[in-house]
């Protein structure tokens, strides 16, 4: 079990405290109607999927319930940082 | 290649099993080949077999940058079934079911594929009505499944805990007899050693890192480890490590990679019959010929390439598995590993063609390929040669989730698959 920092918090807690939410810093498109059908296939099904370095948002169900961003290497399964939601990217 | 026999063996017995050859080359690149398979897995294997034996292209290698058959193929909990409620589904996975049926005669190795049944657990009301919706669907595709009473179901596997005041109690089940399990190893060497006697080149410790592609954008060869390969054919059959690789084409896939676990415990008499599956407590079970209990559990919630899994994943699934099973309580667990799933949004394969020319995949089959790998390698093998999908193959295109027509098998399977 990893342990995950929350940037509300400021502990350092079990996973089991938190729920993965996948991919960060993909943004909803603002023009819904205009996207074409390859724009909306980007935003809802291709996903970066790194060997490495990778962007992730985290929510601390059981503790403070809020969303934050986090980078992570998805060999070592280490954390890098993690960062209050609206931050920018690391 | 030595036919293998009951006189072979017995020969061999002779001599006290000392002059077994090499059952195949450890074979190393050549400059260029008609087709490249990359992934030295079951599928990669199976789809290398079926290019020389069915669709005359002998001039082939399998890299895989590893050992052969060890990565998810020699990590899963082997299990075979054909159960999938869409039509597109129920066609492909039958289509495997149907192959493994003969496959040992067929390779000339014993692949211990047992028909012993797969039986599916219903715990609620919903469970219930959503497994008798299965069984109709998968009739009307001439896919076998049956309902049983919790009476039958205990009588079909008599470690089952059916007492109404149980923790998990057991409404009843849906059972394909056609269903069971396979020596996951064998089946990799056997289509190894099958395809190595046509002619095909396997190729160990040698990992692809980077596609060629010519002015045009079409493939023209890989670079690996152990230099640059030429080919205009390349097939995909890379499982976790499936995103990886279509990045050095250019291409981004709908695929995320999560660990899942299994475990065995230590090993006892023949005690369990069948396979059992529970999807909506999360525990599914077999036992193997070396007397081990094969218990599969569920992925963990990130992305991850690490081949280990968190141990809470595991306590779960022991914790449904002990309350359905209670003989079982005081077993020992033996191993536990993880091994790198690619999973796409709707939970169904992707095996087709790709945007760049020459560069075909068979991925995305998620935490239940196994079951899929003498179908996954036949389909992979005849798009690769005719150069456009089977009928079978042809629904799981990577276009359809760009024009919307998904096989949304993520309810229909649960999270086991």
């Amino acid at each position: 079990m990893i342990l995950i920092h929350c940037p509300y918090c400021d502990e350092k807690r079990p996973e089991i405290e938190f729920a993965n939410a996948g991919q960060a810093h993909i943004a909803r498109p603002l023009d819904p109607s205009g996207q074409t059908d390859a724009e909306w296939e980007a935003y809802l099904f291709i996903r970066a999927n790194p060997r490495g370095r990778h962007h992730e948002r985290w929510r601390h169900v059981h503790g403070c319930g809020r969303f934050f961003n986090a980078v992570r290497d998805t060999v070592t399964d280490k954390f890098e940082a993690t960062y209050k939601a609206g931050e920018p990217r690391r | 290649m030595t036919r293998f026999s009951a006189f072979s063996l017995f020969a061999k017995a002779l001599s006290g099993h000392q002059n077994w050859p090499e059952q195949w080359p450890d074979a190393a690149p050549k400059p260029a080949y008609d087709a490249i398979i990359v992934g030295g897995g079951g599928h990669g294997l199976g789809a290398a077999y079926y290019l020389a034996k069915k669709y005359g292209i002998t001039n082939v290698a399998v890299l895989e940058k590893g050992w052969i058959g060890g990565g998810n193929t020699g990590r899963n909990t082997t299990i075979i079934r054909s159960n999938y409620l869409y039509d597109e589904s129920a066609h492909l996975y039958d289509h495997a079911v149907k192959l493994w049926d003969g496959l040992s005669q067929e390779l000339n190795y014993n692949i211990m594929f047992s028909k012993r049944g797969v039986m599916m657990l219903a715990h609620n009301v919903h469970d219930v009505q959503s497994l008798q919706r299965h069984i109709n669907a998968n009739r009307l595709n001439g896919v076998d499944n049956e309902w049983l009473t919790p009476e039958q179901a205990k009588a079909y596997c008599p470690p089952l805990n059916i007492s109404p005041d149980a923790r998990h109690p057991v409404l009843g089940a849906a059972l394909q007899r056609r269903g069971g399990t396979a020596r996951h190893d064998s089946v990799a060497w056997g289509y190894a050693r099958a395809a190595a006697a046509l002619g095909v080149d396997i190729i160990q410790n040698c990992a692809v890192t980077g596609i060629r592609r010519d002015a045009n954008g079409a493939v023209e060869g890989v670079e690996t480890t152990r230099g640059y390969i030429a080919s205009k054919r390349v097939g995909v059959s890379a499982a976790g490590n499936t995103s990886v690789i279509m990045h050095m084409a250019g291409l981004d896939f709908p695929l995320e990679s999560y660990p899942l676990q299994a475990l065995v415990s230590e090993p006892i008499k023949p005690t369990f019959p069948c396979v059992v599956m529970s999807n909506t407590v999360h525990a599914y079970m077999s036992q193997s010929d070396k007397g081990e209990l094969v218990i599969g559990a569920g992925t963990d919630q990130y992305v991850s390439y690490s081949q280990r899994g968190a141990l809470h994943i595991v306590e779960h699934t022991l914790a449904a598995i002990c309350e359905i099973f209670p003989i079982y309580r005081r077993m020992r667990m033996l191993r536990t590993w993880g091994g790198i799933v690619d999973v796409t949004p709707d939970r169904s394969p992707i095996l087709g063609k790709t945007p760049v020319k020459g560069l075909y995949v068979n991925c995305g089959w998620g935490t239940g390929g196994f079951k899929a790998t003498p179908g996954a390698g036949d389909l992979l093998a005849y798009t690769m040669a005719k150069d456009e999908p089977h009928y079978i193959n042809a629904p799981f295109n990577l276009d359809r989730f760009r024009n919307g027509r998904l096989i949304d098998e993520a309810a229909a399977a649960a999270v086991a698959h």
